[in-house]
């Protein structure tokens, strides 16, 4: 037996008017963690979809346990043993954890009754075996997304996968969590299990991963042994040329820089007496754990969540801010994490959601005055290059990173001052992140000012002048750019626990 | 970690019941009697029927618009083939249970297979429906045999025997546990919750969501169509153009008893509740002389309130326990 798992060779992908698959290949061994990497379009979650039978392919084959298939249905791809973890989870919240493990396969008693014991009896079984505390008769939707994640593997097991697709699957996930999966990861791989692992976090691979496949464009770029490839050469092999992901070396704001924004003892739900300072022309990052609290006091801040106590002073003054809209007329901007939920209105026009916020400006008498929306849009898109075919078209049609400039284009129109960035570039690919990079510091020489929630150390570390480090609500450390390392951020970040 | 509190929540749909009952039996004029007792019974018929049929519909998310006029239609057509096309009596039975069956199909195929948002193809039928039925009938009154009558045992079969029993209790008691059986204990069931819950996974999970979903609407059809016996067998006389609001009676009935208009969870319990509560609080106005009006006043309350009891009851089970 050969220890080639699967085998994926030229594989041709047309879609009208694009050719998304141009010769794409992988292999995977058995008992290997094979990562797939490639910026967002760069075809890895379209060849995912030939592999798992939702997409049909026009070229090039699939050879999988030494024999050729034609994969014709998801329900084909599970028969044979490739399983999906999917990005978005595919299981039914209201449904319990084994009947989301049977799904499709229900045990049965007498041919027509549905057999719930056997099949609580056999869920509960198997999630023993993969060492998970979790009740078979709980509704998945009472489950963290961690142990929703753990049910889906569950589920892919149950149907005797030997090959395991995981789109994503740490974005969710805690630190603690991440190293859960990983230690699950690693027993599956030490079973003889092929995994596919796509991800974002380039840190990652380097602990979970035994080879790396890199997509750009539709086509195959090359296969690397992790162990012997470094950061950089991966990125380079992503964007097919250098970037350089150098750390900033020292602030560039002086010191005596005017304050524009303070809070005082900031008390909200999971913010303990929060106290900062931001100065003119400064990007003031926040680093911490998922849960800290970072994202709780920003929205604490902006009065998107109501606070228990605090003063804030901008520009010296003190201010009432109690709703967002109190925030936006005293010059500050939040860029959410969550851009499709709080950021943009998907449905509407590029040119409609670059004047949403400032409305009243843009009229004349009672109607909206369509030359000047106009006029400010356009200039907005050339000055922070938002790719757009027109100002008409609908911000769901374009890409992440599009929409995040149509966010900060949104801000810059109604004249904010500060700028917070609520994790700016996650779910962006490198190409689209180097962008957001350099617009926010162009931001910073107009004289804006910036904070930047981030949980990925190497932006923290490349654009902030000073970091500001939480943990469990409180703030913990203050390190200036030149003192900061990865080591001295963890260190703050995992205090108080 | 199982804890296993008493769960307060699931008990006020029953206590609504309970209360309204009680309350009625001390304010109203002999509402605690054998006679409004049988006169509840009676009304709910053909809405328990209907209203068992939409709660299916309602778990997959999904909504049918076209239960009264289905009903209508139906009775309307099997009334026909009774009085013009001289049919034997059961065949007529039967013809409305087929017609309401298709109409189900029917909207089953619209919004699985073609796509229409449940809203919109349901609407469709519901007029459809209601102008077919005048259409076939030549707009004429359809009048189904009353007791004694040569056909008239189909009366004492499905309403009430000639020593009063009211018999059609018995009837919905038995589909009720048919319909919890199916929902419950069969794939069919099973699917239909995982298709309210998240069509898509239940897609990629190898199950074929669309002949599933499409069944759903004709088993609702089909419940409609014996709604439509039962009303004949209780009121006698169909009369075409009409229909149109009763499908509200039976999505009501779902609504109070807890099933989410956003799919994936409900009860037929609950429903079943729910349209008692309905015609408990109508006999019971009634008991103490106000018109029917006041009752769909207070249908129209008593919605309202169980949909923020529901919104309550999410809430609390929407949270995640570590």
């Amino acid at each position: 037996m050969s220890d080639i798992l699967l085998e994926m060779k030229n594989i041709q992908k047309f879609f009208p008017g694009v050719h998304a698959l141009d010769n794409a290949n992988i292999e995977v061994r058995y008992g290997e963690v094979h990562a797939l990497v490639g910026e967002n379009g760069a075809g890895k979650s379209t060849l995912m979809k030939v592999l798992n039978g939702i997409y049909k392919k026009d070229g090039g084959q699939i050879i999988y346990k030494g024999e050729e298939i034609e994969l014709s249905s998801p329900l084909d791809a599970q028969k044979r043993g490739i399983g999906m973890i999917h990005q978005e989870l595919n299981l039914m919240p209201h449904l319990t954890v084994a009947e989301n493990i049977f799904i499709g396969k229900e045990p049965m008693a007498g041919g027509v009754f549905l057999d719930q014991k056997k099949a609580n009896q056999a869920a509960k079984e198997l999630l023993t075996s993969m060492h998970l505390d979790i009740e078979p008769t709980r509704r998945i939707k009472t489950l963290t997304v961690a142990k929703q994640q753990m049910v889906e593997i569950a589920k892919a097991l149950n149907n005797n996968s030997e090959l395991f697709v995981m789109d994503e699957p740490t974005s969710p996930l805690t630190d603690t969590e991440i190293e859960e999966l990983f230690r699950f990861i690693r027993s599956l791989r030490a079973a003889g299990r092929g995994i596919i692992y796509i991800s974002h976090r380039l840190e990652e691979l380097w602990r979970i991963s035994d080879r790396i496949t890199v997509m750009r464009d539709g086509q195959y770029v090359g296969t690397v042994n992790t162990a012997e490839v470094n950061r950089q050469d991966i990125i380079s092999m992503m964007v097919g040329r250098v970037i350089y992901e150098e750390p900033k070396q020292k602030s560039c704001v002086s010191a005596d820089a005017p304050v524009v924004l303070e809070a005082k003892d900031l008390v909200a739900p999971n913010v303990k007496n929060v106290s900062f300072q931001l100065r003119q022309g400064e990007i003031l990052g926040f680093a911490g754990l998922v849960g800290a609290g970072r994202t709780e006091t920003m929205r604490a801040l902006f009065g998107a969540d109501p606070r228990v106590k605090g003063e804030i002073f901008v520009n010296g003054q003190k201010v009432e801010i109690h709703s967002p809209s109190d925030a936006v007329k005293h010059g500050i901007g939040y860029l959410s994490e969550d851009r499709k939920t709080f950021g943009v209105a998907t449905g509407l026009s590029v040119r409609d959601n670059c004047v949403m916020a400032d409305l009243p400006n843009y009229r004349k008498g009672p109607l909206m005055n369509d030359k000047m929306i106009d006029a400010v849009t356009t200039d907005y898109i050339q000055k922070i290059s938002i790719k757009t075919p027109s100002l008409r078209q609908l911000v769901r049609n374009l890409s992440g990173g599009n929409q995040q400039k149509i966010v900060i284009a949104k801000w810059l129109i109604k004249r904010c001052n500060v700028l917070i960035f609520d994790e700016p570039t996650r779910g962006i690919d490198v190409g689209a992140k180097s962008e957001i990079y350099k617009l926010m510091n162009k931001l910073i020489e107009e004289g804006k000012s910036i904070i930047m929630i981030s949980s990925e150390m190497p932006e923290l570390l490349r654009m902030s002048d000073r970091i500001v480090v939480m943990s469990e609500g409180a703030i913990t450390g203050e390190l200036d750019i030149c003192n900061a390392t990865q080591t001295n951020i963890m260190t703050f970040a995992t205090m108080n626990m | 970690m199982t804890t296993k509190k008493f769960d307060l929540t699931k008990f006020l749909a029953p206590m609504v019941l309970v209360i309204l009952y009680g309350f009625f039996s001390i304010f109203g004029n002999r509402f605690f009697s054998t006679d409004y007792l049988i006169n509840i019974l009676d009304g709910s018929y053909y809405i328990g029927f209907m209203a068992i049929g939409v709660t299916f519909v309602i778990i997959t998310g999904g909504i049918d618009l076209s239960l009264g006029t289905t009903m209508m239609c139906a009775a309307l057509i099997g009334g026909m083939a009774y009085n013009s096309w001289h049919w034997p009596m059961g065949w007529c039975l039967a013809l409305v249970l087929v017609v309401a069956t298709l109409i189900g199909l029917l909207n089953g195929i619209m919004i699985a297979f073609l796509n229409l948002p449940p809203f919109i193809a349901t609407l469709g039928t519901q007029m459809m429906g209601m102008g077919f039925g005048a259409i076939v009938t030549k707009v004429q009154t359809m009048r189904y045999p009353t007791f004694g009558t040569a056909d008239g045992w189909f009366k004492n079969f499905f309403y009430k025997t000639t020593t009063g029993f009211p018999v059609g209790a018995i009837w919905l008691a038995a589909f009720f546990l048919v319909a919890f059986v199916l929902l419950n204990k069969t794939r069919f069931g099973r699917y239909t919750y995982a298709i309210g819950s998240n069509t898509e996974a239940a897609r990629l999970s190898g199950i074929k969501t669309k002949p599933w979903l499409a069944a759903v609407y004709t088993f609702c059809g089909f419940c409609c169509g014996a709604a439509g016996v039962f009303y004949a067998a209780v009121y006698t006389s169909i009369i075409p153009s009409t229909g149109n609001g009763q499908e509200l009676l039976g999505i009501a009935g779902v609504v109070i008893g807890g099933t989410s208009m956003s799919g994936g969870t409900g009860t037929l319990v609950g429903t079943i509740i729910g349209v008692f509560v309905m015609s408990v609080l109508k006999q019971g106005l009634m008991s103490m002389g106000l018109q029917s009006h006041w009752q769909t006043f207070f249908t129209g309350l008593v919605v309202i309130g169980a949909v923020l009891l529901d919104q309550y009851r999410v809430k609390q089970g929407n949270k995640v326990i570590h």
